[in-house]
């Protein structure tokens, strides 16, 4: 707002906000190569689009955060654009750079072809009803919906934005640009088609329920504060003589928006239903980005909106944090379809983050020790590119019906495919925060910053979660490694050289992050605190 | 330069653990027929100047140095964690007890991979990783790098058993990885509560033990962060009523893996009850005396009552190192230098002697396929040498005066009584019962007459003998010649007891020691 005030005409910032124009612009370029491009070109011309226009929106990043001036004696770093609307600072770069190279994987995931013999894993022509002459038709001329690309860039741009939004109003329309379209996506699958649209209208359902939760809470906010930027809340709050029902329903029915974005309990019912029936690669793109748009967005609210009653909402997140962990780990139990226990341990991680969450240790309150942001932006990390690279790998584990799910057809998989259950035992044990990956660095970071807050209680809870969570991961290990197959058993189909890309990236990430997690701590810790 | 030789211990078997796994596959063809001896040979080749590289490390290790071989670099700025190594009395005689025990169970056991589920290769390559691991954590000087390492030995261990055992190897496999964990994230809740403490110190956040041994840490939360510790550590001793995952784990690994696992492995939680829970938390220790000298006792008696009643030999043994363990624990926590120094060498001996107990009994297992003591008998007269070693790991693990383990058992036991006489007093008969379950089993499985089934029973070969023959001279040698293992052990201990701020009663008033203790 300072900055604001010196400004006399309306200023955009053009340059300061290139990624995130730069990948609205490509996906919009996606949409007119739809139009007019001949059907055989559109998916080499949308894939090369897609990754170019993502490198380029990284690099652009980059060049971004090199240019950044400090702001309140260096505690941070970053301006506000597009007439307060939009706050570029270091965790907003922090957070698009991570979007963007976790969006380059799913990208290639997305463009994955060779594991359905020539055709990627998206429905021929979702108008086709499912079991129709029309639904054969398409998939014997080979039909794809190329549309997946753009629509995936439009989510990419709604999570930036989502992530660097500086007023609430901002931070809803980013909301329903990123969730559209993965509505959208999630009904799309070449397989199992009823599941996948089933999938893609609870979602639907439910994330219009969670949005209209969080424009209401919007009309509450403005109704106390009189201002829509988070800034003016805070001042709002700090300046407050009564009016505490309109503020602390406002925070809660935000939070409720939030949190459904989120996965955490009991917001979190669509999560196994969605993963489950979404298309592979777009559970692995949703889970992992979705979740560190969101995070972005409410830490930036809480942190900087409502950072003045944070007494008040901190028990709420208590609450939340253990619930979460508590239906995550104990649910996955039960599981017994691969993607589901991975949704369900999306939701128990999420409510590790939470645990990260609450400590809200400022840099000033952390002194040389670690801040809240720092870790649960570090935790983003570890927890992404595992998360994309375990979905990836789902993707290869087939059989004649498409994708093998079930776990009973995992048993012995060890056996047949050293390398892939190799591979997914590594996830595995980082999924369980096992040393030397990056599950631990994650976990370590996000509890210290708990304890440093005084949540040591927490912390013993997330730790006896983790334990429930071990049963679950282990009992993955044991099956691959120790049980015999069951009849014929899965079989693990070659994937070209784009899954494997970004199966390895989801590798060498969850080692060097848990052997040398330094640089990216660092990284972290330098993005600094918000701006408002 | 100088070499960095601590590195150079921890890295060599892990170094060879990957080219022994990255060697040609092979698999026996036939029934009765070995699989090739490459991997195998390679291994022993590695965990042999592994041993030359303990051995040079231990000739040059100064007995009244203190912490010798140091290496601090920083590792993880923001977690304050150093990659920091060092070696003391305590450390080298654990480092020392792995690198003579790996070649051992190495050649123990040849052909015990060759029908797992699994390549021969895996299973070298994971002994030689559990190797290298178990030496870091000995070794570690760095609360973080400890903690790592520490969960790291859980997954070679894991995959040997699982992956080369018994019936119920998944089942033991599992169960032992589910207490282990367990005990870990406890103990990772006490790791995180230590970085907050520090960073609120002068210090700022570290993880370097020198420094937080030095550390204020007020009263309460040192109790509360003992306890993460402790209870990580008395899983893995482990300490009734923490115990029941090693009978199934020790009973369906291979006589190797077991080894390795009782008498490497577990020590880890004993010795880091000294180097850890002593020595950043010396006022909780203190404090749990009561509770946890109780427990030991419980583990002694109750370890050694359900070894008399085992009819699976391989249980047997397990349940004699809980009521060992119990020892070691009690010796631990009786606070006086005998107790310590007893408890440091009982380390080392009961290492010795349960390797001894459960390759040669392995052996046994391996020519007629039961653990069940009841299919055995008068097995002496058809295999005179098999039994000979036998009866010697036996009385060895009973501590009969003359063997290694006597020696520091007596210790154990006189340090007890300057604590409490009747905390000595239920320790003392500790050494009747093992008396009692050892002496049992022999009766049972070598005396009395000889059925025809076993009649046939081929005696140890010479790969056998010379696998066993290191560890049986060991166990006599350190019996009758204890000094140079206890003047490495005496000087650490002395900084142990330090740290702790307790000194010893003397011997000639114990009246006023057990007043003194019981404050």
């Amino acid at each position: 707002m300072v900055l604001a005030a010196e400004i006399q005409a309306p200023s955009i910032g053009y340059s300061n906000l290139s990624p995130l124009l730069i990948v609205a612009s490509v996906a919009l370029l996606g949409v007119v190569v739809e139009g007019f491009a001949p059907r055989h070109l559109r998916y080499p011309i949308q894939t090369v689009l897609s990754i170019v226009g993502l490198v380029v929106a990284f690099v652009a990043t980059i060049m971004v955060a090199g240019r950044l001036p400090e702001v309140g004696g260096g505690a941070a770093r970053g301006v506000v654009e597009a007439e307060g609307a939009i706050a570029v600072d270091g965790p907003s770069i922090f957070i698009w750079g991570l979007l963007l190279v976790l969006s380059l994987l799913g990208v290639l995931t997305f463009a994955e072809r060779r594991l359905e013999a020539g055709v990627t894993a998206f429905a021929g022509q979702a108008s086709a009803l499912p079991g129709t002459e029309a639904e054969r038709e398409a998939s014997t001329k080979g039909l794809e919906h190329t549309e997946v690309f753009p629509l995936m860039l439009f989510a990419v741009a709604g999570m930036m934005l989502f992530a660097a939004s500086n007023d609430l109003l901002t931070m809803f329309v980013a909301l329903e640009v990123l969730s559209l379209p993965l509505y959208l996506l999630c009904g799309l699958a070449r397989r199992r088609r009823l599941l996948s649209q089933e999938a893609a209208m609870k979602y639907f359902l439910l994330g219009a329920y969670s949005s209209a939760f969080f424009v209401f809470g919007i009309a509450l906010l403005y109704g106390f504060s009189g201002s829509m930027s988070l800034a003016g809340i805070d001042t709002a709050i700090a300046s407050r003589t009564s009016g505490d029902a309109l503020l602390l329903t406002g925070i809660g029915m935000v939070a409720v928006g939030l949190l459904f974005k989120i996965g955490a309990a009991p917001f979190h019912a669509w999560t196994p239903d969605v993963y489950q029936g979404a298309p592979t690669a777009v559970t692995g793109f949703m889970a992992a980005c979705t979740k560190i748009a969101a995070f972005g967005a409410l830490l930036r609210l809480f942190y900087v909106g409502l950072g003045g009653v944070t007494w008040d909402w901190q028990p709420m997140i208590w609450v939340v944090a253990i619930l979460t962990m508590a239906i995550g780990s104990v649910l996955a139990l039960t599981q017994t379809d691969m993607k589901r226990l991975l949704a369900y341990s999306s939701i128990a991680h999420a409510g590790f983050i939470l645990v990260g969450f609450v400590g809200a240790q400022s840099v000033a309150q952390a002194g040389d020790g670690i801040t809240s942001l720092q870790a649960v932006l570090f935790y983003l990390v570890t927890y992404g590119y595992t998360t994309l690279g375990a979905f990836a790998l789902v993707t290869v584990v087939r059989d004649s019906a498409g994708e093998a799910t079930h776990l009973s057809r995992w048993a012995g998989l060890g056996k047949s495919s050293p390398l892939v259950a190799g591979v997914m035992a590594l996830f595995m044990l980082a999924f369980l925060g096992l040393p030397l990956t990056s599950g631990f660095t994650g976990k370590w970071a996000v509890f210290t910053a708990a304890w440093s807050g005084g949540a040591e209680a927490l912390v013993v809870i997330g730790v006896l979660a983790s334990v429930v969570t071990a049963f679950v991961y282990i009992r993955v290990i044991v099956l691959m490694f120790f049980s015999d197959p069951v009849g014929d058993g899965p079989t693990v189909v070659a994937p070209s050289v784009l899954t494997v890309i970004a199966v390895a990236v989801g590798v060498v990430a969850t080692v060097v992050l848990g052997v040398l997690p330094d640089p990216v701590l660092n990284l972290a810790r330098d993005a600094g605190e918000f701006i408002r | 330069m100088t070499i960095p030789w601590l590195t150079v211990l921890g890295v060599v078997p892990l170094l060879g653990a990957l080219v022994v796994a990255l060697l040609p596959r092979t698999r026996p063809t036939a029934a009765g027929e070995s699989a090739g001896a490459l991997p195998k040979q390679v291994a022993l080749g590695i965990s042999l100047v592994v041993l030359a590289l303990t051995a040079y490390v231990a000739l040059q290790y100064d007995v009244d140095g203190g912490m010798q071989f140091t290496e601090q670099y920083r590792w993880i700025t923001a977690f304050g964690a150093y990659y920091a190594v060092g070696l003391d009395g305590l450390g080298l005689v654990l480092v020392v007890l792995t690198a003579i025990l790996t070649p051992v169970v190495i050649l123990a056991s040849w052909n015990d991979a060759d029908f797992g589920r699994w390549s021969v290769n895996s299973f070298f390559a994971w002994m030689l990783a559990l190797e290298g691991l178990s030496i870091g954590v000995f070794i570690a000087t760095d609360v973080f790098l400890f903690y790592v390492l520490f969960e790291a030995t859980l997954v070679p261990i894991y995959f040997l058993i699982g992956g080369f055992g018994g019936v119920r190897r998944s089942y033991a496999a599992t169960k032992f990885l589910l207490y282990s964990l367990f005990g870990g994230l406890l103990m990772l809740a006490s790791v995180i509560g230590l970085y907050v403490v520090s960073s609120d110190a002068e210090t700022g956040p570290t993880y370097l033990l020198s420094e937080l041994s030095q550390l204020p840490i007020d009263e309460t939360t040192g109790r509360w962060l003992f306890l993460g510790f402790f209870i990580a550590f008395a899983i893995k001793a482990p300490m009734w009523p923490v115990h029941t995952w090693l009978p199934d784990a020790a009973s369906e690994g291979t006589p190797g893996t077991s080894v390795l696992l009782v008498s490497v492995l577990d020590k880890i939680g004993t010795f880091a009850m000294i180097r850890f829970c002593l020595g950043i938390f010396p006022e909780a220790s203190v404090w749990a005396t009561p509770v946890v000298v109780t427990l030991a006792i419980v583990s002694i008696i109750y370890g050694a009552l359900l070894a008399i009643g085992q009819n699976d030999i391989r249980r047997l043994i397990a349940y004699t190192s809980v009521s060992h363990f119990g020892f070691i624990v009690l010796g631990i926590f009786v606070m006086n230098s005998q107790g310590l120094v007893g408890s440091t060498l009982y380390m080392f001996n009961h290492g010795l002697s349960t390797a001894a107990l459960f390759l040669v009994t392995g052996f046994l297992i391996s020519r007629h396929g039961s653990k069940l003591i009841s299919d055995y008998s008068g097995v002496e007269k058809a295999a005179p040498v098999l039994a000979g070693v036998f009866l010697l790991a036996g009385l060895s693990s009973l501590s009969l005066p003359g063997l290694s383990p006597f020696v520091s058992e007596f210790l154990v036991i006189v340090g007890t009584f300057n604590y409490s006489v009747i905390a000595g007093v239920l320790a003392a008969t500790g050494v009747v019962w093992a008396a009692i379950y050892i002496l049992l089993m022999y009766q049972r499985t070598m005396t009395g007459p000889t059925p025809v089934t076993l009649s046939s029973t081929p005696d140890l070969d010479v790969r056998e003998i010379v696998a066993l023959a290191p560890v049986l001279l060991l166990i006599v040698v350190l019996g009758l010649f204890p000094k140079p293992a206890l003047d490495v052990i005496n000087p650490a201990v002395a900084t142990t007891l330090e740290q702790v701020g307790t000194t010893d009663p003397e011997p000639a008033v114990p009246a006023s020691a057990v007043e003194g203790a019981q404050e």
